[in-house]
């Protein structure tokens, strides 16, 4: 397992939660899963929101570190960077025992397919 | 990462409390190297970079130095010798960025891109980004590699 030293991390946490604490936040980070490296363009044409209103999501989810914006000629490209999840990751999830968390996923799954 | 669908440029970015020399001498010296890139011992000079396994018997990977600026910037092309299912993939490239920032922090990015001609290379290294980054981040910080 991937043990991340905890210098100065509870201030990144904060960040991340706050920045993922939003439907529209959330929202862009999955369509960044699904294809990386998109200018803000393509990422508000699949949103019913303004140009600005993206550009501010876009901004805190960069101050959070989720999403990494680089220069390719004209065009400035946004990518997920999913260093940051998986620090949340190794220490909000392994720590209460993933195996748990997971079993009781598995139940909710069969309970909602029967229902 | 496997369900990714476009997996052609990956970024990695992250925080660790070192300087850039710091940073840059783990990035080139073989003794640091094996301390957290899967043992490997990578060693990096103008002229190439070449990565080894543990013992120094095999060649995991053998590419060009493509931009050298100690210890900002290192542009170094990535061939997965290391994997005989993905050793014959067309040479992709790795770029390290290593910015300075307040209070003794250093903001690293690391850019794989290139993977077009590598994608089963894409994919295994994704995961495994994650796991050299964060031994890079433990051993600076704590000067102790990752269990």
């Amino acid at each position: 397992m991937t043990v991340w030293s905890p210098i100065l991390r509870h201030v990144d946490d904060d960040r991340v939660f706050r920045a993922l604490a939003d439907p529209t936040r959330r929202h862009l980070v999955d369509r960044l899963f699904e294809r990386d490296g998109r200018t803000l363009t393509e990422l508000e044409s699949e949103l019913e929101m303004t140009r600005f209103g993206v550009m501010k999501h876009l901004r805190l989810l960069e101050e959070a570190g989720l999403v990494v914006t680089r220069r390719q000629g004209r065009e400035k490209l946004h990518f997920l960077n999913p260093v940051p999840i998986r620090q949340i990751h190794d220490r909000w999830i392994d720590k209460y025992t993933e195996r748990v968390v997971s079993a009781l996923l598995d139940l909710k799954d069969d309970l909602e397919e029967t229902a | 990462m496997s369900t990714m669908t476009q997996t052609t440029v990956q970024v990695y970015q992250l925080f660790i409390k070192a300087t850039p020399e710091r940073i840059w001498d783990a990035l080139v010296d073989p003794e640091l190297t094996s301390k957290y890139f899967y043992g490997s011992r990578i060693t990096i000079t103008p002229e190439g970079r070449l990565s080894t396994s543990p013992d120094g018997s095999q060649n995991w990977g053998d590419s060009e130095v493509l931009e050298w600026d100690p210890p900002r910037k290192l542009v170094h092309g990535w061939q997965s010798l290391y994997d005989p299912e993905l050793s014959n993939e067309a040479t992709s490239r790795v770029t390290w960025e290593i910015e300075p920032q307040d209070g003794g922090m250093t903001k690293v990015t690391v850019v794989h891109d290139q993977l077009e001609g590598a994608p089963k290379t894409a994919e295994s290294v994704a995961g495994g980004w994650m796991f050299v980054l964060s031994g890079l981040k433990t051993l600076l910080e704590t000067g102790e590699p990752l269990a």
